[in-house]
């Protein structure tokens, strides 16, 4: 490909592009996000391709692997443009099936999404409630596009934003247009975009930097991986123009190594770019030069931290620093940089392309545009969702996410990662956004959303976020170092029955140091999800400590397995499987657990089929004696 | 070990012998060897002119590196949030009871290494783990046998 050197050019290109393509061409597209990877998106392509192949429809109909669409609890996910018919669930030997279909233009009814509530089979992606209810704007060219095809984001005007700011717009212009946007970083703490530009502008020293962080520690987020997988040119072109209204000519991409795919596809991006003349010198004639680099973060969360990123980038352990020197006057290499995460970045070409006014027209009075969660635990549709800022828990949670499963009761949503807290049912109806969350003791963080119904113990959560911490703490500041280790003592003991009332204070106090002496943003939040649990669910601390109960029945020192013998069919099922030997009884014999062999692996509880449900787990309550040797008694069918 | 020096030369003339680029050199050695030997980490130091008590810093601050060596199949088991409360604990119980080890260690017939991982961003399949380049889930207790039974 010849170097695009205008901006005549790039249209001239576009435009052949499209005149190329028939927007009415028939076209598969398959989702192929690690998601749908990880159930077998793969071997779904092959098959289709294959069969595309045998059935001699290889020029008619386009085939085409996108990124994550976001519904990954139904993938791997077919979409067939342009009637937008989507498939779920789709296995390798639906392949032949599928392309049948498309070449008689039949829907197979048994590949539709069925809605749970009212078992109505949905044909169209676009009606199925997961998406009817979203706001899809950053995150929607991911289902349009191949990733490794840049021709494909020119397709769909990506590149015209950068073209319009290098063109028609002054570097302040585009600085002025970000600040009236009221962009907030998508990172975590929100700070304004524009504001953090306009620092890394003026401040002194040269050169300055502009950064990409891809660092998404998060433990259950995973919206910035699914948007450089799927769509990374514009997560690039974001950066250009920031780079362009900041004056910075080197960027950098700091990308976790964990996400392979990410970074294969970010790399391949990087280098069409540069071929295509969008990166490099004098960028489409325009006189402004931009290269960019990628650095591969090697494991550690506490390096997603702005100034421990910085310091990582020099091949260097990424442990924090005081932060009252911001980065955007020294950062990395000590040059003024400015740090973004890939979403924030993201959303900057269509704030430059339709505006600020459009973008405050979406979201809250404080919190402007949408915003992508990652929805998942205990939920019915787990996935990616975009919303507009304001939409509150309960419409994505039940309307989006379709409610809890199994029917079971709702108990508390966590987001902001290890740094937010657990939100309790009765702040369902409180809009999202970035200062609301805080109001109510959590945050927004990166967007991570899990929800946790009555089978979650909330100790044994405020416990794995307080562990999680712990491991990843670097371990420079004592309040963050220390206090971790005393939080996690005190809550190992409650869970495990050995707690004492006194230490709920204790807890307190800790947090409330941590909150205030620590280094960086891990040590001062780290305590939140304690906090927030603390205040909503204290109940469930005082079970476990005066009762020796865990409502929940997740502490495995506070629970017990127990074959109810009325219910029990002597199926030897969960005898066979016991891989301690503790199930006793035999054939026509009801099954008892043997409690000192029991290790309380759960398989039994497992694996007992639903006709009987005879294994519970037990609680603050005696284990009622067995009587061996009782004999089953059959019902007559 | 032979080509000790020539193969760190390659890797380290890749990146321009520019020591900021450390942490990218160890993640090409360690997805190429899948460990850092003592003498690789040297040898390192010495081309890019970094003291080795750096080079063991940053070699033991990530989490991607290991300074031992892993067995033939490396099982991962997710402990994101999502899977956390989708019973992953049990799972990872259950992986450590067969294998015998654990997260961290390799079997000593160096068959399996055992890991957890913050998250490994498929939440929708949870709880998961991962052999090698598989991914298993949503994974129950009870399947854990017959997913490793694979690979024994």
């Amino acid at each position: 490909m010849a170097r695009i050197n205008s901006f005549a050019e790039l249209e001239k290109l576009r435009q052949e592009i499209k005149g190329r393509r028939d927007p009415n061409k028939t076209c598969i597209t398959l989702c192929s996000g690690t998601a749908c990877y990880a159930s077998a998106s793969e071997s779904v392509n092959e098959a289709l391709e294959r069969e595309l192949d045998r059935q001699g429809l290889k020029e008619e109909i386009g085939l085409r692997r996108t990124g994550c669409h976001g519904f990954c609890e139904q993938g791997p996910l077919v979409v067939i443009y342009p009637e937008e018919t989507c498939y779920t669930k789709v296995k390798p030997e639906d392949a032949a099936e599928i392309v049948q279909g498309v070449k008689e233009k039949k829907v197979i009814e048994r590949l539709l999404y069925s809605d749970p509530v009212t078992g109505e089979k949905i044909v169209h992606e676009s009606e199925i409630p997961f998406y009817k209810n979203q706001h899809r704007l950053v995150f929607g060219p991911n289902r349009w596009i191949d990733p490794k095809s840049i021709e494909d984001y020119l397709y769909i005007d990506g590149y015209s934003a950068l073209a319009k700011a290098l063109s028609q717009m002054t570097p302040d212009q585009v600085l002025e247009e970000i600040k009236k946007a009221n962009l907030r970083g998508r990172g975590g703490g929100g700070f304004p975009a524009g504001k953090k530009w306009e620092e890394t502008k003026n401040a002194p020293g040269e050169p300055k930097y502009v950064v990409v962080n891809c660092d998404e520690g998060d433990p259950g987020a995973y919206m910035d991986r699914s948007l450089m997988e799927g769509n990374p040119h514009s997560v690039i072109e974001g950066l250009i123009i920031g780079a362009y209204a900041i004056g910075s000519h080197k960027g950098f991409v700091y990308v976790r190594q964990e996400y392979p795919l990410a970074v294969e596809n970010l790399n391949l991006a990087l280098k069409q770019a540069e071929e295509y003349g969008l990166l490099g010198g004098n960028i489409l004639g325009s006189g402004f030069d931009f290269s960019i680099k990628v650095h591969r973060g090697a494991g550690a969360f506490v390096s997603g931290e702005s100034s421990a990123l910085m310091i990582a980038m020099e091949g260097k352990a990424g442990e924090p620093r005081m932060k009252y020197i911001h980065m955007s006057q020294r950062g990395y290499k000590e040059k003024p940089s400015c740090l973004n995460n890939v979403e924030t970045w993201a959303t900057v070409p269509f704030i430059i392309n339709k505006g600020s006014d459009w973008f405050n027209s979406i979201g809250t009075e404080g919190s402007k545009g949408t915003k992508i969660f990652s929805l998942v635990g205990k939920v019915n549709n787990t996935g990616l969702v975009e919303v507009p800022m304001g939409m509150t828990l309960r419409q994505i949670i039940y309307d989006i996410g379709g409610g809890i499963p199994k029917g079971r009761k709702f108990k508390g949503v966590q987001t902001g990662g290890p740094s937010g807290g657990i939100i309790p049912e009765q702040y369902l109806d409180t809009p999202i956004d970035f200062d609301e969350l805080t109001k109510i003791g959590s945050m927004m963080g990166s967007g991570g959303m899990i929800v946790m119904d009555e089978d979650t113990c909330m100790v044994d959560m405020a416990r794995y976020f307080v562990d999680f911490c712990c491991e990843e703490s670097c371990g420079k500041c004592i309040p963050c170092r220390e206090g971790l280790r005393v939080l996690s003592g005190i809550l190992t003991h409650i869970c495990e029955g050995e707690g004492k009332e006194e230490e709920l204070q204790t807890l307190e106090r800790v947090a409330e140091v941590m909150k205030d002496a620590s280094l960086c943003a891990l040590g001062a939040t780290a305590a939140n999800p304690v906090l927030t649990t603390l205040k909503y669910f204290r109940d469930e601390y005082e079970a476990h400590i005066k009762d020796k109960r865990c409502p929940a029945k997740v502490c495995k020192n506070l629970i017990n397995y127990y074959i109810d013998p009325e219910k029990c069919g002597a199926c030897m099922i969960c005898l066979r499987n016991c891989p301690t030997g503790a199930v006793q009884g035999g054939k026509n014999l009801v099954h008892w657990i043997e409690q000192d062999k029991c290790i309380k692996c759960g398989i039994c509880y497992q694996v007992c089929p639903e006709r009987f449900s005879a294994v519970e787990k037990l609680s603050g309550e005696p284990v009622p004696a067995p009587v061996p040797g009782r004999e089953v008694v059959r019902k007559k069918e | 070990m032979v080509g000790i020096s020539s193969t760190v030369n390659k890797i380290v003339g890749k990146y321009q012998d520019d020591r900021d680029m450390l942490i990218q050199i160890l993640l090409d050695i360690q997805s190429g060897l899948g460990w850092l030997p003592k003498e690789v980490l040297t040898e390192i130091g010495k081309q890019l002119g970094v003291p080795l008590n750096r080079v063991y810093q940053v070699a033991t601050y990530y989490k991607a590196f290991s300074l031992a060596p892993r067995g033939r199949h490396l099982v991962r088991i997710c402990m994101g949030t999502a899977c956390q409360v989708r019973g992953s604990p049990l799972i990872r119980d259950r992986v450590q009871q067969l294998l015998d080890i654990e997260p961290g260690e390799t079997s000593p017939d160096m068959k399996f290494s055992l890991e957890t991982v913050n998250c490994l961003g498929c939440c929708a399949k949870g709880p998961v783990i991962t052999v090698d380049d598989a991914y298993y889930g949503p994974l129950g207790v009870s399947d854990v046998e017959n997913v490793l039974e694979k690979y024994g």
